[in-house]
């Protein structure tokens, strides 16, 4: 059973009924997901849902689909590790990784796609689709795969080899188009409109976002139901960021936890920063950029949810950092050799956020401190293959001691 | 010879279902006057009280966002392609 109510307008808050609709036909605002929080509460307990199963499912009752068509390929329930390495490094105790880079298809973009693979069938679409900056579209090819749905996935030209091979194999359309995200984006929205297809990220959005609270859930319930001080998020269109916050409240509002007072913090590239400019420069608008960044995963110009994100930012007393384009890789290795974690661009970028927050004294040793990692490295070796280096040896213990240094 | 604007779902309930329409003039804003006269009511939604394109409306002119260019004053021409595209669409 679902706790679905209606889907409300978050700008004007005219209310829609539970359909594939993504915009407010008065006022173009987004549409998001209500519900009956009252029989949420009524039915949900710490105990519940720790008899639940070790996925995102455990965590149904928040969510906008029934049982009834879940799709799982064993999203969620990622690892929360002490980062004590790292920590002791940056000077923080607290310190902890929100590994998800360990889901399904290597992203927690696996936690929005299983959801909206599942109300996709519940409203009986035969085709999933996506406009992707490299991680959704392995994730909705891998998870139309399971539910026997075709897939088309958009991406723009030039993504690193490992993201469009990691969508490949699961056999789905792959277009590569011309243009950067934003143009792809533009088409998308524009096909959606026209095709009877459940376009995850477009006509699904509403119910696609809500999969991402799940990661604010899951950092509450390992850290034994409390709220963390600190989150250091990744950002492109900006819904994670309010997502992982939407998740924390929620568990206060239903009395799982008891206070939130968690400042979320959100990381950009220099090269495609929109969100982090007008926060810090105090605007209620996104202005767009073309974006120029190593960091794909999060070059997207035109943020979506930059809006949504500012007010989060605001509302939780957060900071925005952009993290300058040299650091990533940099922050990559950085992580790897403290942690054994190989994270992505994205993740490089939160790790130089975080020890620039740290730096700037946003952040306190004591505090309990989250950087959410939320894509494998494995994905973008291009931007680390500069740095690898090996010995050549012949097969003879001769070779060896001439070549290599044992101290 | 005129220009062709791409209508979004939310807004074909004005143009009586059309998904396309052609207008003519030669800046956005005047296209945008051209296709209020034919669907009155058009222009109130896409803008705001104080005649400002909506904050989540996003205008492309030949796939170019219009913020890039000169807004609404943007010029157009004959055989240009214009789209009108919710802002909340998409996003990864």
């Amino acid at each position: 059973m679902s706790y679905i109510k209606y889907l409300t307008c978050k700008q004007c808050f005219n209310q829609y009924p539970i359909e594939p609709l993504n915009v407010c036909e008065l006022c173009f605002g987004p549409l998001e997901v209500n519900y009956d929080y009252e029989k949420i509460s009524n039915t949900v307990t710490r105990n519940s849902i720790s008899n639940g199963p070790l996925n995102i499912w455990r965590y149904q009752p928040f969510l906008p689909v029934s049982l009834d068509n879940m799709i799982d390929i064993g999203t969620g329930f990622t690892p929360l590790i002490h980062a004590k390495n790292l920590g002791e490094l940056l000077g923080l105790k607290n310190l902890y990784i929100k590994n998800d880079s360990v889901n399904p298809s290597y992203s927690f973009k696996d936690r929005p796609v299983a959801i909206t693979t599942a109300k996709a069938l519940e409203f009986d679409f035969k085709v999933l689709a996506c406009v992707s900056t490299g991680n959704l579209m392995g994730s909705v090819a891998a998870h139309a795969a399971k539910a026997k749905m075709k897939s088309y996935v958009f991406f723009p030209t030039g993504l690193e080899k490992g993201k469009i091979i990691g969508s490949s194999v699961y056999g789905p359309t792959l277009i590569s188009v011309d243009g950067n995200y934003d143009d792809v984006n533009r088409l998308c929205s524009e096909l959606a409109d026209n095709l009877k297809w459940a376009f995850v990220n477009v006509n699904m959005r509403p119910y696609y976002a809500e999969g991402s609270k799940t990661l604010g859930f899951e950092v509450a319930e390992q850290l034994g139901w409390k709220a963390p001080d600190h989150c250091v998020v990744p950002a492109a269109s900006g819904e994670l960021h309010t997502k992982i916050w939407k998740g924390l409240i929620e568990m206060k509002d239903v009395g799982l936890i008891e206070k939130v007072n968690t400042r979320m913090h959100l990381a950009q590239p220099e090269g495609c920063s929109p969100i982090v400019k007008a926060f810090n420069n105090q605007e209620s608008q996104i202005i767009p950029v073309k974006p120029d960044t190593i960091a794909k995963s999060l070059a997207i110009g035109n943020p979506a949810s930059g809006p949504f994100a500012l007010q989060t930012l605001k509302t939780s007393s957060g900071s925005a950092v952009a993290a300058p384009e040299e650091e990533i890789s940099e922050c990559i290795q950085l992580l790897a050799e403290t942690e054994g974690i190989f994270t992505e661009t994205a993740g490089g970028v939160v790790i130089s956020s975080l020890r620039k927050l740290v730096k700037n004294n946003k952040i306190n040793s004591d505090d309990i401190t989250i950087a959410f990692i939320t894509g494998n490295g494995l994905k973008t070796q291009e931007v680390i293959e500069h740095t690898v280096k090996y010995n050549q040896i012949q097969p003879t213990y001769k070779s060896f001691e001439q070549t290599i240094n044992i101290t | 010879m005129s220009v062709t604007v791409r209508i979004p779902t939310p807004l074909r309930k004005i143009t009586n279902g059309l998904d396309k329409i052609s207008a003519s003039g030669s800046s956005l804003s005047e296209i945008i006057k051209e296709i209020e006269k034919n669907f009155p009511g058009f222009q109130s939604r896409i803008y705001d009280e104080n005649n400002q394109l909506r904050s989540f409306v996003n205008i492309y002119i030949n796939g170019e966002d219009i913020r890039f260019l000169d807004g609404l004053e943007s010029n157009t021409k004959s055989g240009d392609e214009v789209s009108i595209v919710p802002a909340v669409a998409g996003g990864n």
